[in-house]
């Protein structure tokens, strides 16, 4: 009994002795933080998986409201959770448009020539600085998945050596834009009706000769659109995303090489909906 | 000299915290998906395993280490070991953690978002214990403290480093993930183990 006794007293004193430093120390030692850290930490799991590349759920919440990472970073969070992050912090507040990442490139492996039989490490950063991956067309799509392996949110999926992003599960996070060697992938408005799918600058003949589906600046499409909607650089159309053309375009355009696609049309093949599942 | 040799090459190498004692395998495995969170993780973990073992063996030969007297009456008090440093170790870290916000905004910076993470750490109370256990005095536990702690962050670069190669490498669908970063360690584990014997 007296043992019992004992360890009780002196547990009880060692926790008030210690409780009274710690407290007097946080009085002592008060720094002055932004409040909107401990407000955007309480909203997050505060699992500290590390899932976002940070050392936990407060390094996140620092990073989230200094600005350096966009709340959609959390893989674990719900996009309601994510949400009300972004309305505490304001973020996006003036633009309501749901942005979506595209891979500007529709040269699938049964599209697009292929030379040489790559066999190195599956990754494009890697293809791009040995040999430039598997395809002749020097500003495609390598289909080497790093932009897949990096989406925290399992949108992006390579079919036929083509990455797609799966729009419906895109958040516009961005992470994917920095993984591309080849600069491919641009967020987008995700109510765009059409893009056209293609990022070669070179001549019209020198791409057919390495795709089907490239853009050969026929200026079809710059003639079926009203005025501003399309734009053409270089060899290049391009949709203007702030003054978009109906999606009637893609019909009157009849463009010859089928660059022009909807989003749904685009994917080679049919989509894996289970991927959606997370 | 010799006695340090053995306890410094021994807490780096021979009985490594992580591949060894198996202790502190939750930051071994969470935090060290890239070398700069793994680097950030290793400061910290020497800090906080150096200060805690300074404190605790000093508690430990004070008071838990034989008995003591209380209103004239001899009490032993060596049970109460395991909670009295947990409760210690916990309230340092946070006492640590304030101080440093204050004093030294830059160290706290690098190591800050990492000392919750490794408050109630096993490998931290571990090396109390392992230093309680052996009834080593308090210059020689600390010496122990921060060279397991050096173990530990030796074990954790290594391993972020290799996990950033595997990012690269062909991994069968199975293996993807936790599945071959657990191989990995396992595979490292076995390497550490061509120490045994060493002293």
């Amino acid at each position: 009994m007296e043992t019992v006794l004992i360890a009780f007293i002196l547990m009880t004193l060692s926790g008030i002795l210690l409780g009274c430093i710690i407290g007097a120390a946080a009085k002592f030692f008060f720094v002055k933080s932004d409040p909107r850290i401990e407000d955007v930490n309480e909203m997050l799991p505060g699992a500290n998986c590390g899932g976002c590349g940070k050392a936990g759920c407060s390094d996140l919440a620092r990073a989230i409201v200094a600005g350096e990472c966009v709340p959609g970073s959390c893989p674990v969070c719900s996009l309601a959770v994510v949400g009300r992050i972004a309305a505490y912090l304001g973020v996006d507040a003036g633009s309501s448009v749901k942005k979506a990442a595209v891979v500007f490139c529709g040269g699938s492996n049964s599209k697009a020539r292929k030379s040489v039989n790559y066999n190195g490490i599956n990754d494009c950063i890697s293809a791009s600085l040995i040999a430039g991956g598997p395809k002749d067309c020097r500003f495609g799509c390598m289909g080497l998945a790093s932009c897949a392996r990096v989406c925290p949110f399992n949108a992006i999926e390579v079919i036929d050596g083509l990455a797609c992003v799966h729009s419906d599960i895109c958040t516009g996070c961005g992470k994917c834009i920095e993984s591309c060697p080849r600069k491919l992938i641009r967020l987008v408005p995700e109510t765009a009706p059409f893009h056209v799918y293609c990022n070669s600058p070179e001549k019209g003949v020198e791409k057919k000769k390495n795709c089907d589906v490239a853009c050969i600046a026929c200026r079809k499409c710059l003639k079926a659109a009203g005025e501003d909607q399309m734009k053409i650089e270089g060899f290049l159309a391009q949709v203007n995303y702030d003054n978009m053309p109906g999606a009637d375009v893609i019909e009157k355009a009849a463009c010859p090489t089928s660059c022009i696609s909807s989003p749904e049309n685009h994917f080679p093949g049919t989509l894996k909906k289970e991927n959606a599942a997370r | 000299m010799q006695e340090y040799l053995e306890l410094t090459i021994g807490a780096i190498l021979v009985y490594n915290f992580v591949l060894s004692k198996f202790l502190g395998i939750c930051p071994f495995l969470g935090v060290s998906k890239s070398l700069d969170t793994a680097l950030g993780m290793s400061g910290a973990v020497i800090f906080v395993m150096t200060l805690a073992s300074f404190v605790t063996s000093a508690i430990f030969n004070t008071i838990l280490h034989g008995p003591v007297q209380i209103f004239g009456r001899e009490f032993e008090l060596s049970y109460l070991q395991l909670i009295i440093f947990i409760v210690v170790i916990a309230a340092l870290v946070q006492l640590v953690e304030i101080i440093l916000q204050k004093l030294s905004p830059a160290l706290y910076s690098a190591l800050g978002i990492y000392l919750p993470l490794i408050t109630t750490n096993c490998a931290v109370l571990g090396v109390a214990t392992i230093n309680a256990g052996a009834a080593r005095g308090i210059f020689k536990s600390t010496l122990y403290g921060f060279f397991a702690g050096v173990g530990f962050s030796l074990a954790l670069v290594l391993f972020a480093s290799i996990r950033e190669k595997l990012k690269l490498a062909d991994v069968p669908k199975v293996f993807q993930g936790m599945s071959i970063a657990l191989i990995t360690a396992g595979i490292l584990a076995m390497a550490f183990l061509g120490f045994s014997g060493l002293c």
